[in-house]
Formats: C-alpha cells, sequence, structure tokens
C-alpha cells in the first residue's frame, strides 16, 4: 500500500494533488506477471535460436536490440526452415512494421521529448503498448509503459540467454520445442482475427502460402503473405472506418 | 557464417530503427487511413503464413511433422476455451513432446 492513506472516495485528485495513483499496485503485479511469461518464451527464444543455428550470442543480441517477440521468432523461423537470412530479415521487419504503429497511442501517453524517444522507443512492443493504453490516466499510462517494459525487458533477455546456453547443452527437439513457434504464433494470431478483414487475409495469405512453398526459395512465401496484406490494405475500404480515438 | 551475422545485425537494428521512426514520424504520416489499415492487416498475415511453414514446410517440399501438427492443434483447442498464451504454449509443447516419445 503507499503511504498516502488519504485518497478522496472517487480518487477524482489524485493526479492534480500529485498524490501517488490508486492502480500503482495492480499494474506492478500486471507488469510481474507480463515479464514472467516473457521470461518463459525467451527460455523458448533462446532455445529455438540455437537449434536454428544461431550462436548464443547472436541470440542474445536480437533480445537485447531487436527486442520484438513475434519477429525474432519469425527470422530463426525463417533460418530454421531453410530460408536465406534476407528473407528472415525482411519477414522479421514486416512483422516489426506494427511497432512504428504503436508509436502513436504511446507517444500520446508516455509523451517522450527529444532525447527520451531514443530510449522510449525501445520500449514500444506489443505489451507495453496495451498496458499503456489500458490505463484511465497519462500518469498510471506513464508507469504501466515504464514498469512493463523494463520487467519484461529483464526477463526476456535473461530468459534468452538460459534458454540459448540449454540449447547449446542438449538437443531440445526432443522436448516438443519445433511445435512452440507456431503455437506461439497461433495464439497471437488469434484475437486479430476479430479485426476487420483480418480473418479473409489470414486465410488468404495461408492459402498462398502454402501453394508457393514448394515453387519458390524458403522465405518467399511469407513474403508474399506480406504483399497481401498490402494489397489488402491499400484498397479502399467500402465500409466506413471506425477510427479509434485519436 | 557472414551473411547470418549481418542479418542479424540488421534485423536487431531494424526493429529499433521502426520503434524509433514510429515515436518520431509525424502523426498524420502514420495516421493515414490506407497505411494504418495496412499496418493492421500485415501482423495476422504474416502470423498466418509462418504457421502454415512451420506446419507444412519441410525445406522447400510438403511434408508434415504429425507430432509438431497434433502439439499445434492441442494448442489450438486450449485457447478455444480461452486458456492464457502461457497455457496454450505448454500444452503445444507438452503434447508434441509426448507424441515424439511415443510415435
Amino acid at each position: 500500500m503507499s503511504e498516502t492513506t488519504r485518497f478522496p472516495p472517487r480518487d477524482r485528485d489524485a493526479r492534480v494533488t500529485g498524490a501517488d495513483f490508486p492502480e500503482r499496485a495492480a499494474i506492478t503485479r500486471a507488469a510481474v506477471g507480463i515479464g514472467v511469461y516473457a521470461g518463459a518464451f525467451g527460455v523458448t527464444f533462446g532455445a529455438i535460436a540455437i537449434a536454428s543455428g544461431l550462436t548464443v550470442f547472436q541470440a542474445l543480441l536480437m533480445s537485447v536490440v531487436a527486442y520484438t517477440g513475434a519477429s525474432q521468432f519469425a527470422f530463426v523461423g525463417v533460418i530454421a526452415a531453410g530460408g536465406s537470412p534476407l528473407a528472415g530479415l525482411s519477414a522479421a521487419l514486416l512483422l516489426g512494421t506494427r511497432n512504428m504503429f504503436y508509436g502513436v497511442p504511446v507517444t500520446q501517453v508516455v509523451q517522450p521529448r527529444g532525447l527520451q524517444r531514443l530510449w522510449t522507443a525501445h520500449f514500444v512492443i506489443d505489451e507495453t503498448t496495451a498496458m499503456a493504453v489500458a490505463q484511465r490516466d497519462s500518469r498510471a499510462g506513464r508507469y504501466a509503459f515504464w514498469a512493463t517494459g523494463v520487467s519484461l525487458y529483464s526477463l526476456w533477455t535473461v530468459g534468452t540467454l538460459a534458454g540459448a546456453l540449454i540449447g547449446s547443452g542438449i538437443n531440445t527437439a526432443a522436448f516438443g520445442l519445433s511445435a512452440a513457434a507456431p503455437a506461439i504464433f497461433l495464439a497471437l494470431l488469434w484475437p486479430q482475427l476479430s479485426r476487420d478483414g483480418a480473418a479473409t487475409v489470414a486465410i488468404v495469405a495461408a492459402l498462398v502460402t502454402l501453394v508457393l512453398i514448394p515453387l519458390t526459395p524458403p522465405g518467399v512465401p511469407i513474403l508474399a503473405a506480406a504483399v497481401v496484406a498490402v494489397v489488402v490494405g491499400a484498397t479502399p475500404s467500402r465500409s466506413p472506418r471506425v477510427q479509434e480515438a485519436s | 557464417m557472414m551473411s547470418l551475422w549481418i542479418m542479424v545485425v540488421l534485423t536487431s537494428l531494424g526493429s529499433y530503427g521502426l520503434k524509433l521512426a514510429g515515436v518520431s514520424l509525424p502523426r498524420s504520416v502514420l495516421n493515414h487511413p490506407r497505411v494504418q489499415r495496412t499496418a493492421y492487416l500485415l501482423p495476422p498475415a504474416m502470423l498466418a503464413a509462418l504457421i502454415m511453414t512451420g506446419l507444412v514446410d519441410a525445406n522447400g517440399h510438403y511434408g508434415v511433422d504429425w507430432p509438431v501438427l497434433a502439439g499445434v492443434g492441442a494448442g489450438a483447442i486450449a485457447m478455444r476455451f480461452k486458456a492464457s498464451l502461457v497455457t496454450v504454449f505448454i500444452v503445444a509443447i507438452v503434447a508434441c513432446a509426448v507424441l515424439q516419445l511415443i510415435v
């Protein structure tokens, strides 16, 4: 609990008076919880990266600098499937473009100025964006962003190192890890299917990929899926778009 | 392998660069409806493609690793029951590992 014990009942004034905000403990708990699951995925990423042919240092470098799970899994997935590192790069960056668009809501909440943008940017990922925009005011939002970002980043990198070291010592293919990456992709895809047009795009992308697998070099089928998204996305929508609060 | 090193570094820096662009670019650029729509559709398309290659791509020809397929299927069933991401993940790898032992 906070040392400030005299919150007004509706707590309307907390941000005005500079008193500690009541959601702090709940946000901290959620941030630690997200960090723990990120640690588990970090271990998986480390192990899969090693199995795909990366070194321990390369796996760790990706988690420290790239710090965006889905792209990292995509990169090692393409490499593991025999795709060229260039195809891996393209898949990772196409998947990473969503982080660029998270910058819009995040800057509204966090309001980084000048050089602050340099380190704020590093923490803009799915989880931190979701936590930041879910809060009632920007004070709680800023705290949620940083608490989630720091918790997730530290456990993700530590997990990656642990997984990479484990993966270097034993053959992790026997531990069901080959199912981990597609299962994670499926779990990430699922909630996105409710977006306007997303289910159709996902199905078409999957079919295009399926057809191209024996016809093109590895990695190309995944890039073709991006073309599907770009073609559909750039085509004017007939249904009126419901803009989220801007 | 040199090209792998280069791509690891480029992927890492590129991922950060995209984030930095997101917090630095003028809002009008990123708020363009068609740009936004494309950005929202890219992840589902890429993820669907990654799942497909993960399940049926055996180095450029069709090949299904049955324990992997069953593991992902078990994860999907867990997801139907609104299991958390971690549960889905654990169910998938445990199912896959058990089948790998049996088969």
